[in-house]
Protein backbone atom coordinates (compact mmCIF):
# COMPACT_ATOMS: atom_id res chain seq x y z
CA UNK A 1 0.00 0.00 0.00
CA UNK A 2 3.06 2.24 0.20
CA UNK A 3 3.18 4.96 -2.38
CA UNK A 4 -0.46 4.73 -3.37
CA UNK A 5 -1.83 8.14 -4.25
CA UNK A 6 -5.22 8.37 -2.50
CA UNK A 7 -6.08 11.75 -3.98
CA UNK A 8 -8.56 10.29 -6.54
CA UNK A 9 -10.53 8.64 -3.73
CA UNK A 10 -10.86 11.84 -1.68
CA UNK A 11 -11.73 13.81 -4.79
CA UNK A 12 -14.42 11.33 -5.73
CA UNK A 13 -15.94 11.38 -2.24
CA UNK A 14 -15.91 15.17 -2.22
CA UNK A 15 -17.43 15.37 -5.71
CA UNK A 16 -20.09 12.80 -4.81
CA UNK A 17 -21.02 14.59 -1.58
CA UNK A 18 -21.40 17.99 -3.20
CA UNK A 19 -23.14 16.54 -6.22
CA UNK A 20 -25.62 14.60 -4.05
CA UNK A 21 -26.50 17.67 -1.99
CA UNK A 22 -26.91 19.85 -5.07
CA UNK A 23 -28.92 17.12 -6.82
CA UNK A 24 -31.18 16.78 -3.81
CA UNK A 25 -31.98 20.48 -3.97
CA UNK A 26 -32.73 20.41 -7.68
CA UNK A 27 -34.16 16.89 -7.88
CA UNK A 28 -36.55 17.13 -4.95
CA UNK A 29 -37.88 20.45 -6.16
CA UNK A 30 -38.44 19.06 -9.67
CA UNK A 31 -39.99 15.88 -8.29
CA UNK A 32 -42.36 17.87 -6.08
CA UNK A 33 -43.42 20.05 -8.98
CA UNK A 34 -43.97 17.00 -11.19
CA UNK A 35 -45.91 15.22 -8.46
CA UNK A 36 -48.12 18.17 -7.51
CA UNK A 37 -48.58 20.56 -10.38
CA UNK A 38 -50.41 20.04 -13.60
CA UNK A 39 -48.93 22.04 -16.46
CA UNK A 40 -48.67 21.57 -20.21
CA UNK A 41 -45.64 19.56 -21.24
CA UNK A 42 -45.30 17.97 -17.81
CA UNK A 43 -44.61 14.48 -19.13
CA UNK A 44 -42.14 15.98 -21.60
CA UNK A 45 -40.20 17.44 -18.69
CA UNK A 46 -40.39 14.08 -16.97
CA UNK A 47 -39.02 12.35 -20.06
CA UNK A 48 -36.25 14.93 -20.44
CA UNK A 49 -35.31 14.42 -16.79
CA UNK A 50 -34.97 10.70 -17.43
CA UNK A 51 -32.89 11.11 -20.58
CA UNK A 52 -29.47 10.95 -18.84
CA UNK A 53 -30.39 7.47 -17.59
CA UNK A 54 -30.49 6.09 -21.12
CA UNK A 55 -27.97 8.17 -23.06
CA UNK A 56 -24.36 6.93 -23.19
CA UNK A 57 -22.26 8.90 -20.66
CA UNK A 58 -19.97 10.15 -23.39
CA UNK A 59 -22.95 11.69 -25.15
CA UNK A 60 -23.85 13.47 -21.93
CA UNK A 61 -20.25 14.64 -21.64
CA UNK A 62 -20.37 15.97 -25.17
CA UNK A 63 -23.58 17.88 -24.47
CA UNK A 64 -22.03 19.31 -21.35
CA UNK A 65 -18.99 20.43 -23.30
CA UNK A 66 -21.26 22.17 -25.76
CA UNK A 67 -23.35 23.86 -23.08
CA UNK A 68 -20.63 24.66 -20.53
CA UNK A 69 -17.56 25.00 -22.76
CA UNK A 70 -15.45 28.17 -22.85
CA UNK A 71 -17.12 29.30 -26.08
CA UNK A 72 -20.68 28.85 -24.79
CA UNK A 73 -22.77 31.58 -23.19
CA UNK A 74 -22.82 29.80 -19.85
CA UNK A 75 -19.10 29.11 -20.02
CA UNK A 76 -18.32 32.77 -20.63
CA UNK A 77 -20.64 33.84 -17.83
CA UNK A 78 -18.97 31.39 -15.44
CA UNK A 79 -15.51 32.53 -16.44
CA UNK A 80 -16.51 36.17 -15.96
CA UNK A 81 -17.98 35.44 -12.54
CA UNK A 82 -15.32 33.13 -11.11
CA UNK A 83 -12.27 34.14 -13.11
CA UNK A 84 -11.61 30.65 -14.45
CA UNK A 85 -13.30 28.30 -16.89
CA UNK A 86 -15.56 25.56 -15.57
CA UNK A 87 -14.40 22.79 -17.87
CA UNK A 88 -11.47 20.63 -16.78
CA UNK A 89 -11.88 21.51 -13.10
CA UNK A 90 -13.20 19.30 -10.32
CA UNK A 91 -16.33 21.49 -10.23
CA UNK A 92 -17.06 20.23 -13.74
CA UNK A 93 -16.93 16.69 -12.35
CA UNK A 94 -19.61 17.73 -9.86
CA UNK A 95 -21.81 18.90 -12.74
CA UNK A 96 -21.24 15.63 -14.59
CA UNK A 97 -22.16 13.63 -11.49
CA UNK A 98 -25.27 15.70 -10.93
CA UNK A 99 -26.42 14.88 -14.42
CA UNK A 100 -26.44 11.24 -13.38
CA UNK A 101 -27.83 11.77 -9.91
CA UNK A 102 -30.73 14.09 -10.70
CA UNK A 103 -32.69 11.68 -12.95
CA UNK A 104 -32.45 8.97 -10.31
CA UNK A 105 -33.64 11.36 -7.64
CA UNK A 106 -36.46 12.80 -9.70
CA UNK A 107 -37.74 9.35 -10.65
CA UNK A 108 -37.75 7.90 -7.16
CA UNK A 109 -38.69 11.06 -5.30
CA UNK A 110 -41.63 11.72 -7.61
CA UNK A 111 -42.89 8.20 -6.98
CA UNK A 112 -42.31 8.69 -3.25
CA UNK A 113 -44.17 12.02 -3.16
CA UNK A 114 -47.02 10.59 -5.18
CA UNK A 115 -47.33 7.66 -2.81
CA UNK A 116 -47.96 10.02 0.12
CA UNK A 117 -51.68 10.01 0.82
CA UNK A 118 -53.10 13.19 -0.71
CA UNK A 119 -55.47 13.75 2.18
CA UNK A 120 -52.54 14.56 4.47
CA UNK A 121 -51.49 17.37 2.16
CA UNK A 122 -55.08 18.53 1.75
CA UNK A 123 -55.50 18.50 5.53
CA UNK A 124 -52.32 20.54 5.98
CA UNK A 125 -53.44 23.16 3.44
CA UNK A 126 -56.85 23.24 5.05
CA UNK A 127 -55.15 23.99 8.37
CA UNK A 128 -53.47 27.03 6.86
CA UNK A 129 -50.04 25.63 6.00
CA UNK A 130 -48.21 27.25 3.10
CA UNK A 131 -46.99 25.02 0.24
CA UNK A 132 -43.46 25.36 1.62
CA UNK A 133 -44.59 24.18 5.04
CA UNK A 134 -46.66 21.36 3.53
CA UNK A 135 -43.54 20.13 1.77
CA UNK A 136 -41.14 20.34 4.72
CA UNK A 137 -43.48 19.22 7.47
CA UNK A 138 -45.76 16.73 5.71
CA UNK A 139 -44.72 15.46 2.28
CA UNK A 140 -40.97 15.14 2.84
CA UNK A 141 -41.20 13.54 6.31
CA UNK A 142 -43.79 11.05 5.09
CA UNK A 143 -41.68 10.18 2.05
CA UNK A 144 -38.38 10.33 3.95
CA UNK A 145 -37.42 6.68 3.66
CA UNK A 146 -37.79 6.53 -0.09
CA UNK A 147 -36.12 9.92 -0.48
CA UNK A 148 -33.24 8.77 1.71
CA UNK A 149 -32.84 5.60 -0.33
CA UNK A 150 -32.88 7.69 -3.50
CA UNK A 151 -30.22 9.97 -2.04
CA UNK A 152 -27.97 7.01 -1.29
CA UNK A 153 -28.38 5.69 -4.81
CA UNK A 154 -27.61 9.11 -6.20
CA UNK A 155 -24.47 9.29 -4.06
CA UNK A 156 -23.33 5.86 -5.26
CA UNK A 157 -24.02 6.84 -8.85
CA UNK A 158 -22.05 10.08 -8.43
CA UNK A 159 -19.14 8.20 -6.94
CA UNK A 160 -18.79 5.96 -9.94
CA UNK A 161 -19.22 8.20 -12.95
CA UNK A 162 -16.62 7.79 -15.65
CA UNK A 163 -17.73 8.75 -19.13
CA UNK A 164 -19.18 12.20 -18.62
CA UNK A 165 -16.52 13.10 -16.07
CA UNK A 166 -13.60 12.29 -18.32
CA UNK A 167 -15.20 14.25 -21.16
CA UNK A 168 -15.76 17.46 -19.24
CA UNK A 169 -13.36 17.33 -16.30
CA UNK A 170 -10.57 15.51 -18.04
CA UNK A 171 -7.91 13.36 -16.50
CA UNK A 172 -5.55 15.73 -14.74
CA UNK A 173 -3.78 13.81 -11.95
CA UNK A 174 -3.96 15.68 -8.67
CA UNK A 175 -6.68 18.01 -9.95
CA UNK A 176 -9.55 16.36 -11.76
CA UNK A 177 -8.67 12.70 -11.69
CA UNK A 178 -11.57 10.96 -9.91
CA UNK A 179 -11.30 7.36 -8.76
CA UNK A 180 -13.05 5.80 -11.74
CA UNK A 181 -10.77 7.71 -14.07
CA UNK A 182 -7.71 6.92 -11.96
CA UNK A 183 -8.44 3.17 -12.06
CA UNK A 184 -8.78 3.27 -15.83
CA UNK A 185 -5.57 5.24 -16.03
CA UNK A 186 -3.72 2.83 -13.75
CA UNK A 187 -4.82 -0.21 -15.76
CA UNK A 188 -3.94 1.51 -19.02
CA UNK A 189 -0.43 2.29 -17.81
CA UNK A 190 0.07 -1.18 -16.34
CA UNK A 191 0.10 -0.05 -12.72
CA UNK A 192 -1.76 -3.10 -11.39
CA UNK A 193 -0.96 -2.45 -7.72
CA UNK A 194 -2.50 1.03 -7.78
CA UNK A 195 -5.56 -0.21 -9.67
CA UNK A 196 -6.07 -3.03 -7.16
CA UNK A 197 -5.78 -0.72 -4.16
CA UNK A 198 -8.27 1.76 -5.58
CA UNK A 199 -10.70 -0.97 -6.68
CA UNK A 200 -10.65 -2.58 -3.24
CA UNK A 201 -11.06 0.75 -1.48
CA UNK A 202 -14.01 1.89 -3.59
CA UNK A 203 -15.68 -1.53 -3.33
CA UNK A 204 -15.38 -1.53 0.45
CA UNK A 205 -16.73 2.01 0.70
CA UNK A 206 -19.69 1.20 -1.56
CA UNK A 207 -20.60 -1.90 0.42
CA UNK A 208 -20.33 0.09 3.66
CA UNK A 209 -22.57 2.86 2.33
CA UNK A 210 -25.24 0.46 1.09
CA UNK A 211 -25.16 -1.47 4.35
CA UNK A 212 -25.44 1.72 6.38
CA UNK A 213 -28.33 2.89 4.24
CA UNK A 214 -30.31 -0.31 4.61
CA UNK A 215 -29.56 -0.32 8.35
CA UNK A 216 -30.92 3.21 8.76
CA UNK A 217 -33.91 2.33 6.66
CA UNK A 218 -34.69 -0.76 8.72
CA UNK A 219 -34.30 1.18 11.94
CA UNK A 220 -36.67 3.81 10.55
CA UNK A 221 -39.30 1.21 9.84
CA UNK A 222 -39.10 -0.19 13.35
CA UNK A 223 -39.61 3.24 14.92
CA UNK B 1 -73.45 31.81 7.49
CA UNK B 2 -72.42 29.92 4.40
CA UNK B 3 -74.05 30.68 1.09
CA UNK B 4 -73.10 28.40 -1.74
CA UNK B 5 -74.03 27.97 -5.33
CA UNK B 6 -71.85 25.28 -6.81
CA UNK B 7 -71.90 23.97 -10.33
CA UNK B 8 -69.41 21.42 -11.56
CA UNK B 9 -69.56 19.07 -14.49
CA UNK B 10 -67.62 15.87 -14.95
CA UNK B 11 -67.55 14.68 -18.53
CA UNK B 12 -68.40 11.03 -19.02
CA UNK B 13 -65.27 8.90 -18.95
CA UNK B 14 -64.54 5.32 -19.90
CA UNK B 15 -65.45 4.12 -16.41
CA UNK B 16 -68.09 6.56 -15.28
CA UNK B 17 -71.15 8.24 -16.66
CA UNK B 18 -71.05 12.02 -16.78
CA UNK B 19 -72.03 13.86 -13.65
CA UNK B 20 -73.32 17.34 -12.98
CA UNK B 21 -73.35 18.86 -9.53
CA UNK B 22 -75.62 21.86 -9.32
CA UNK B 23 -76.71 22.91 -5.87
CA UNK B 24 -77.59 26.11 -4.11
CA UNK B 25 -78.08 26.43 -0.38
CA UNK B 26 -77.49 28.53 2.70
CA UNK B 27 -76.71 27.33 6.18
CA UNK B 28 -76.48 29.20 9.46
CA UNK B 29 -75.14 28.04 12.82
CA UNK B 30 -76.10 24.50 13.77
CA UNK B 31 -75.73 21.19 12.01
CA UNK B 32 -76.87 21.01 8.40
CA UNK B 33 -76.74 17.51 7.03
CA UNK B 34 -75.95 16.86 3.39
CA UNK B 35 -77.77 13.61 2.91
CA UNK B 36 -77.63 11.41 -0.15
CA UNK B 37 -76.49 8.10 -1.56
CA UNK B 38 -72.92 7.52 -2.73
CA UNK B 39 -72.28 9.38 -5.95
CA UNK B 40 -74.81 12.12 -5.24
CA UNK B 41 -72.08 14.76 -4.96
CA UNK B 42 -72.06 15.34 -1.20
CA UNK B 43 -68.31 15.08 -0.72
CA UNK B 44 -67.71 17.05 -3.90
CA UNK B 45 -69.79 19.86 -2.44
CA UNK B 46 -67.66 19.87 0.73
CA UNK B 47 -64.43 19.79 -1.29
CA UNK B 48 -65.60 22.74 -3.34
CA UNK B 49 -66.32 24.75 -0.22
CA UNK B 50 -62.97 23.83 1.35
CA UNK B 51 -61.20 24.75 -1.89
CA UNK B 52 -59.80 21.34 -2.80
CA UNK B 53 -61.87 21.34 -5.96
CA UNK B 54 -62.63 24.30 -8.18
CA UNK B 55 -66.21 24.46 -9.42
CA UNK B 56 -67.03 25.47 -12.99
CA UNK B 57 -69.51 28.11 -12.01
CA UNK B 58 -71.28 29.62 -9.05
CA UNK B 59 -70.28 31.50 -5.94
CA UNK B 60 -69.40 30.53 -2.40
CA UNK B 61 -69.63 33.08 0.37
CA UNK B 62 -68.76 32.59 4.03
CA UNK B 63 -69.83 35.28 6.51
CA UNK B 64 -69.99 37.71 3.62
CA UNK B 65 -66.48 36.92 2.38
CA UNK B 66 -66.27 35.54 -1.11
CA UNK B 67 -64.37 32.25 -1.24
CA UNK B 68 -65.20 31.51 -4.82
CA UNK B 69 -66.88 33.50 -7.52
CA UNK B 70 -66.84 32.34 -11.10
CA UNK B 71 -67.88 35.72 -12.52
CA UNK B 72 -65.12 37.73 -10.89
CA UNK B 73 -62.64 34.83 -11.11
CA UNK B 74 -62.04 34.68 -7.39
CA UNK B 75 -60.94 31.31 -6.02
CA UNK B 76 -59.23 31.51 -2.63
CA UNK B 77 -56.62 28.91 -1.77
CA UNK B 78 -57.70 26.36 0.86
CA UNK B 79 -55.22 27.99 3.28
CA UNK B 80 -57.21 31.23 3.27
CA UNK B 81 -60.70 29.85 3.65
CA UNK B 82 -60.90 29.15 7.40
CA UNK B 83 -63.05 26.12 6.95
CA UNK B 84 -62.30 23.33 9.42
CA UNK B 85 -62.41 19.98 7.64
CA UNK B 86 -62.69 16.60 9.32
CA UNK B 87 -61.68 13.90 6.88
CA UNK B 88 -63.28 10.51 6.66
CA UNK B 89 -60.18 8.69 7.90
CA UNK B 90 -59.24 11.64 10.18
CA UNK B 91 -56.02 12.34 8.19
CA UNK B 92 -54.03 12.83 11.39
CA UNK B 93 -50.37 13.25 10.47
CA UNK B 94 -48.88 9.87 11.35
CA UNK B 95 -45.37 11.16 12.05
CA UNK B 96 -46.49 13.70 14.65
CA UNK B 97 -47.83 13.26 18.17
CA UNK B 98 -51.37 14.39 18.92
CA UNK B 99 -49.95 17.57 20.48
CA UNK B 100 -47.84 18.22 17.38
CA UNK B 101 -50.88 17.64 15.19
CA UNK B 102 -52.73 20.36 17.05
CA UNK B 103 -49.69 22.65 17.16
CA UNK B 104 -49.31 22.30 13.39
CA UNK B 105 -52.83 23.69 13.05
CA UNK B 106 -52.30 26.49 15.57
CA UNK B 107 -50.34 28.73 13.18
CA UNK B 108 -53.14 31.28 13.15
CA UNK B 109 -52.49 31.97 16.83
CA UNK B 110 -49.69 34.23 18.04
CA UNK B 111 -46.48 32.33 18.66
CA UNK B 112 -46.52 32.81 22.44
CA UNK B 113 -50.16 31.79 22.68
CA UNK B 114 -49.80 28.51 20.86
CA UNK B 115 -48.70 26.28 23.69
CA UNK B 116 -51.55 27.43 25.90
CA UNK B 117 -54.16 27.16 23.11
CA UNK B 118 -53.02 23.64 22.25
CA UNK B 119 -53.09 22.57 25.90
CA UNK B 120 -56.58 23.98 26.37
CA UNK B 121 -57.80 22.15 23.29
CA UNK B 122 -56.21 18.88 24.46
CA UNK B 123 -57.99 19.24 27.79
CA UNK B 124 -61.32 20.15 26.27
CA UNK B 125 -61.28 17.05 24.08
CA UNK B 126 -59.93 14.82 26.87
CA UNK B 127 -56.68 14.15 25.07
CA UNK B 128 -54.27 15.37 27.75
CA UNK B 129 -53.00 11.95 28.92
CA UNK B 130 -52.27 10.73 25.37
CA UNK B 131 -51.05 14.02 23.88
CA UNK B 132 -47.49 12.68 23.53
CA UNK B 133 -48.49 9.65 21.49
CA UNK B 134 -48.69 9.19 17.75
CA UNK B 135 -52.10 8.68 16.12
CA UNK B 136 -51.60 4.92 15.62
CA UNK B 137 -50.87 4.50 19.32
CA UNK B 138 -54.21 5.87 20.54
CA UNK B 139 -57.77 4.55 20.35
CA UNK B 140 -60.18 5.25 17.53
CA UNK B 141 -62.20 7.59 19.74
CA UNK B 142 -59.10 9.58 20.61
CA UNK B 143 -58.10 9.86 16.96
CA UNK B 144 -61.58 11.07 16.17
CA UNK B 145 -61.57 13.70 18.92
CA UNK B 146 -58.09 14.79 17.90
CA UNK B 147 -59.15 15.30 14.29
CA UNK B 148 -62.12 17.42 15.38
CA UNK B 149 -59.96 19.40 17.82
CA UNK B 150 -57.40 19.98 15.08
CA UNK B 151 -60.06 21.24 12.71
CA UNK B 152 -61.39 23.65 15.36
CA UNK B 153 -58.14 24.99 16.80
CA UNK B 154 -57.73 27.68 14.15
CA UNK B 155 -61.20 29.05 15.03
CA UNK B 156 -62.76 28.27 11.66
CA UNK B 157 -65.90 30.03 10.56
CA UNK B 158 -67.34 26.77 9.26
CA UNK B 159 -66.85 23.11 10.11
CA UNK B 160 -67.06 20.46 7.40
CA UNK B 161 -67.39 16.79 8.31
CA UNK B 162 -67.10 14.12 5.63
CA UNK B 163 -68.94 10.97 6.76
CA UNK B 164 -67.25 11.02 10.16
CA UNK B 165 -69.12 7.94 11.39
CA UNK B 166 -68.42 5.73 8.41
CA UNK B 167 -67.07 2.37 9.46
CA UNK B 168 -67.31 3.09 13.19
CA UNK B 169 -68.70 0.55 15.62
CA UNK B 170 -71.65 1.54 17.78
CA UNK B 171 -69.87 2.78 20.95
CA UNK B 172 -67.51 4.89 18.86
CA UNK B 173 -70.43 6.28 16.91
CA UNK B 174 -72.22 7.22 20.12
CA UNK B 175 -69.11 8.99 21.42
CA UNK B 176 -68.75 10.86 18.14
CA UNK B 177 -72.34 12.09 18.35
CA UNK B 178 -71.73 13.23 21.93
CA UNK B 179 -68.63 15.19 20.91
CA UNK B 180 -70.40 16.74 17.93
CA UNK B 181 -73.31 17.85 20.09
CA UNK B 182 -70.83 19.52 22.46
CA UNK B 183 -69.14 21.20 19.51
CA UNK B 184 -72.47 22.43 18.22
CA UNK B 185 -73.24 23.93 21.61
CA UNK B 186 -69.81 25.51 22.11
CA UNK B 187 -69.18 26.96 18.63
CA UNK B 188 -71.68 29.24 16.99
CA UNK B 189 -70.64 28.28 13.47
CA UNK B 190 -72.36 26.42 10.66
CA UNK B 191 -71.50 22.73 10.65
CA UNK B 192 -71.96 20.82 7.41
CA UNK B 193 -72.10 17.07 7.86
CA UNK B 194 -72.10 14.62 5.00
CA UNK B 195 -73.76 11.27 5.56
CA UNK B 196 -75.95 8.63 4.00
CA UNK B 197 -77.22 7.42 7.36
CA UNK B 198 -80.73 8.57 8.22
CA UNK B 199 -80.34 7.80 11.92
CA UNK B 200 -77.25 10.00 12.09
CA UNK B 201 -79.15 12.72 10.33
CA UNK B 202 -82.07 12.52 12.75
CA UNK B 203 -79.73 12.38 15.71
CA UNK B 204 -77.53 15.35 14.85
CA UNK B 205 -79.17 17.42 12.17
CA UNK B 206 -80.89 20.73 12.71
CA UNK B 207 -81.50 20.87 9.00
CA UNK B 208 -81.30 18.35 6.25
CA UNK B 209 -80.46 18.84 2.59
CA UNK B 210 -81.28 15.83 0.47
CA UNK B 211 -79.06 15.36 -2.57
CA UNK B 212 -79.77 13.12 -5.47
CA UNK B 213 -77.67 12.89 -8.63
CA UNK B 214 -76.05 16.23 -7.99
CA UNK B 215 -79.26 18.14 -7.25
CA UNK B 216 -80.93 19.23 -4.04
CA UNK B 217 -84.33 17.54 -3.97
CA UNK B 218 -85.60 18.53 -0.54
CA UNK B 219 -84.62 20.60 2.48
CA UNK B 220 -86.14 20.87 5.94
CA UNK B 221 -85.73 19.55 9.42
CA UNK B 222 -84.82 15.85 9.42
CA UNK B 223 -88.04 14.96 11.21
CA UNK B 224 -90.15 16.88 8.70
CA UNK B 225 -88.35 15.34 5.75
CA UNK B 226 -88.85 11.87 7.12
CA UNK B 227 -92.46 12.60 7.90
CA UNK B 228 -93.21 14.13 4.50
CA UNK B 229 -90.73 13.12 1.81
CA UNK B 230 -91.21 15.43 -1.15
CA UNK B 231 -91.18 12.63 -3.69
CA UNK B 232 -90.97 8.90 -4.13
CA UNK B 233 -87.21 9.28 -4.82
CA UNK B 234 -86.64 11.00 -1.52
CA UNK B 235 -88.72 8.38 0.26
CA UNK B 236 -86.58 5.66 -1.31
CA UNK B 237 -83.35 7.50 -0.41
CA UNK B 238 -84.51 7.68 3.18
CA UNK B 239 -85.01 3.92 3.08
CA UNK B 240 -88.71 4.17 3.89
CA UNK B 241 -90.64 0.93 3.58
CA UNK B 242 -94.18 0.37 2.33
CA UNK B 243 -94.20 2.67 -0.66
CA UNK B 244 -97.24 1.98 -2.83
CA UNK B 245 -98.98 3.40 -5.83
CA UNK B 246 -102.66 4.16 -5.26
CA UNK B 247 -105.59 5.77 -7.01
CA UNK B 248 -107.87 8.20 -5.25
CA UNK B 249 -111.38 6.82 -5.50
CA UNK B 250 -113.24 9.17 -3.17
CA UNK B 251 -112.69 12.56 -1.52
CA UNK B 252 -114.97 13.81 1.23
CA UNK B 253 -113.92 17.20 2.57
CA UNK B 254 -117.01 17.28 4.81
CA UNK B 255 -115.87 14.35 6.90
CA UNK B 256 -112.21 14.96 6.19
CA UNK B 257 -111.84 11.59 4.53
CA UNK B 258 -110.66 10.02 1.34
CA UNK B 259 -110.42 6.56 -0.11
CA UNK B 260 -107.39 5.08 -1.81
CA UNK B 261 -107.41 2.01 -4.00
CA UNK B 262 -104.29 -0.13 -3.96
CA UNK B 263 -103.64 -3.29 -5.87
CA UNK B 264 -106.09 -5.68 -4.30
CA UNK B 265 -107.48 -3.59 -1.48
CA UNK B 266 -108.97 -0.22 -0.66
CA UNK B 267 -108.30 1.94 2.38
CA UNK B 268 -109.75 5.01 4.05
CA UNK B 269 -107.33 7.88 4.58
CA UNK B 270 -107.45 11.47 5.74
CA UNK B 271 -108.77 14.08 3.30
CA UNK B 272 -106.24 15.04 0.63
CA UNK B 273 -106.44 18.74 -0.21
CA UNK B 274 -105.28 19.65 -3.68
CA UNK B 275 -106.01 16.26 -5.21
CA UNK B 276 -108.75 15.03 -7.50
CA UNK B 277 -110.61 11.78 -7.72
CA UNK B 278 -108.78 9.53 -10.13
CA UNK B 279 -105.32 10.94 -9.27
CA UNK B 280 -102.58 8.35 -9.09
CA UNK B 281 -100.38 9.02 -6.07
CA UNK B 282 -97.55 7.44 -4.10
CA UNK B 283 -98.38 6.53 -0.54
CA UNK B 284 -95.92 5.82 2.22
CA UNK B 285 -96.97 3.86 5.30
CA UNK B 286 -94.37 3.96 8.09
CA UNK B 287 -93.91 0.37 9.13
CA UNK B 288 -94.00 1.18 12.85
CA UNK B 289 -97.45 2.77 12.57
CA UNK B 290 -99.20 -0.26 11.11
CA UNK B 291 -100.81 -2.84 13.37
CA UNK B 292 -101.30 -6.57 13.03
CA UNK B 293 -103.71 -9.04 14.52
CA UNK B 294 -104.78 -12.62 14.05
CA UNK B 295 -107.73 -13.42 11.82
CA UNK B 296 -108.85 -14.28 8.35
CA UNK B 297 -111.67 -11.84 7.62
CA UNK B 298 -110.46 -8.26 7.09
CA UNK B 299 -112.47 -5.53 8.82
CA UNK B 300 -112.43 -1.85 7.84
CA UNK B 301 -109.00 -0.64 6.75
CA UNK B 302 -107.56 -4.08 7.13
CA UNK B 303 -106.15 -6.56 4.68
CA UNK B 304 -105.11 -10.13 5.16
CA UNK B 305 -101.55 -10.96 4.32
CA UNK B 306 -99.17 -13.89 4.24
CA UNK B 307 -96.18 -13.64 6.57
CA UNK B 308 -92.90 -14.38 4.82
CA UNK B 309 -90.35 -13.60 7.45
CA UNK B 310 -89.87 -12.16 10.93
CA UNK B 311 -86.54 -10.36 11.38
CA UNK B 312 -85.24 -9.70 14.85
CA UNK B 313 -83.90 -6.20 15.29
CA UNK B 314 -82.32 -4.49 18.25
CA UNK B 315 -85.47 -2.67 19.36
CA UNK B 316 -88.26 -4.39 17.49
CA UNK B 317 -89.26 -7.22 15.21
CA UNK B 318 -89.85 -6.55 11.54
CA UNK B 319 -92.56 -8.69 9.94
CA UNK B 320 -92.25 -9.02 6.20
CA UNK B 321 -95.42 -9.91 4.34
CA UNK B 322 -96.08 -10.92 0.77
CA UNK B 323 -96.51 -7.92 -1.52
CA UNK B 324 -93.62 -5.88 -0.04
CA UNK B 325 -95.50 -4.92 3.10
CA UNK B 326 -93.57 -4.72 6.33
CA UNK B 327 -94.62 -3.96 9.88
CA UNK B 328 -92.42 -3.17 12.87
CA UNK B 329 -93.67 -4.55 16.15
CA UNK B 330 -92.31 -3.96 19.65
CA UNK B 331 -90.70 -7.16 20.88
CA UNK B 332 -93.31 -7.75 23.62
CA UNK B 333 -96.15 -7.36 21.13
CA UNK B 334 -94.53 -9.85 18.81
CA UNK B 335 -94.18 -12.41 21.61
CA UNK B 336 -97.95 -12.23 22.10
CA UNK B 337 -98.73 -12.68 18.42
CA UNK B 338 -96.00 -14.95 17.16
CA UNK B 339 -98.26 -18.01 16.99
CA UNK B 340 -100.79 -16.36 14.69
CA UNK B 341 -101.73 -18.59 11.77
CA UNK B 342 -103.40 -15.94 9.68
CA UNK B 343 -102.54 -12.30 9.77
CA UNK B 344 -104.50 -9.14 9.29
CA UNK B 345 -102.80 -5.83 8.80
CA UNK B 346 -104.56 -2.72 9.90
CA UNK B 347 -103.82 0.68 8.37
CA UNK B 348 -104.83 3.59 10.63
CA UNK B 349 -105.88 6.53 8.47
CA UNK B 350 -103.08 8.67 9.97
CA UNK B 351 -100.48 6.14 8.84
CA UNK B 352 -101.22 6.71 5.15
CA UNK B 353 -99.08 9.56 3.85
CA UNK B 354 -99.53 10.72 0.32
CA UNK B 355 -96.27 12.01 -1.17
CA UNK B 356 -97.13 15.46 -2.44
CA UNK B 357 -95.25 15.92 -5.68
CA UNK B 358 -96.33 12.50 -6.83
CA UNK B 359 -97.32 14.05 -10.18
CA UNK B 360 -98.33 12.29 -13.34
CA UNK B 361 -94.74 12.18 -14.60
CA UNK B 362 -93.71 9.67 -11.94
CA UNK B 363 -92.92 6.27 -13.33
CA UNK B 364 -94.11 3.45 -11.18
CA UNK B 365 -91.45 1.06 -9.91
Amino acid sequence: MQGVDWFPLWLSLRVACISTLASLAVGLWLAYVLANRAFPGKELVDAAAALPLVLPPTVLGYYLLVVLGRESAFGRLYEWAFGQPLVFTWQAAVVASMLHAIPLLVKSARAAFESVDRTFEMAARNLGASEWRVFWRITLPLARRSVFAAGVLAFARSLGDFGATIMIAGNIPGRTQTIAVAIYDAVESGNGALARSLVLAISAISVAILYLASWIERRGQAA
Amino acid sequence: MIEAHIRKRFPPGPESAGFLLDIEFQAGPGVSVLFGPSGSGKTLALSSIAGFVKPDAGRIQLDGQILYDADSRVCLRPQLRSCGYVFQNYALFPHMTLRENLAFAAVRHARLERYRVVSEMLDRFELGPVSGRRPHEVSGGEQQRCSIARALIGNPRLLLLDEPARGLDLPLRASLYRVLRQVRAAYQIPILLVTHDLDECLELGDRMLVLREGRLVQTGTPAAVRERPASIEVARLLGLTNLFRAEITALDPGRGQSRLRFEGFELAAAYLPGHFIGDRVWVSMPSEELRVSAGARPGPNQTSARLLNACQRSQSVRLEFAGDLSVDLPRAEFEKQKHNKEWLIEFPAAALRVLESGGANENPG
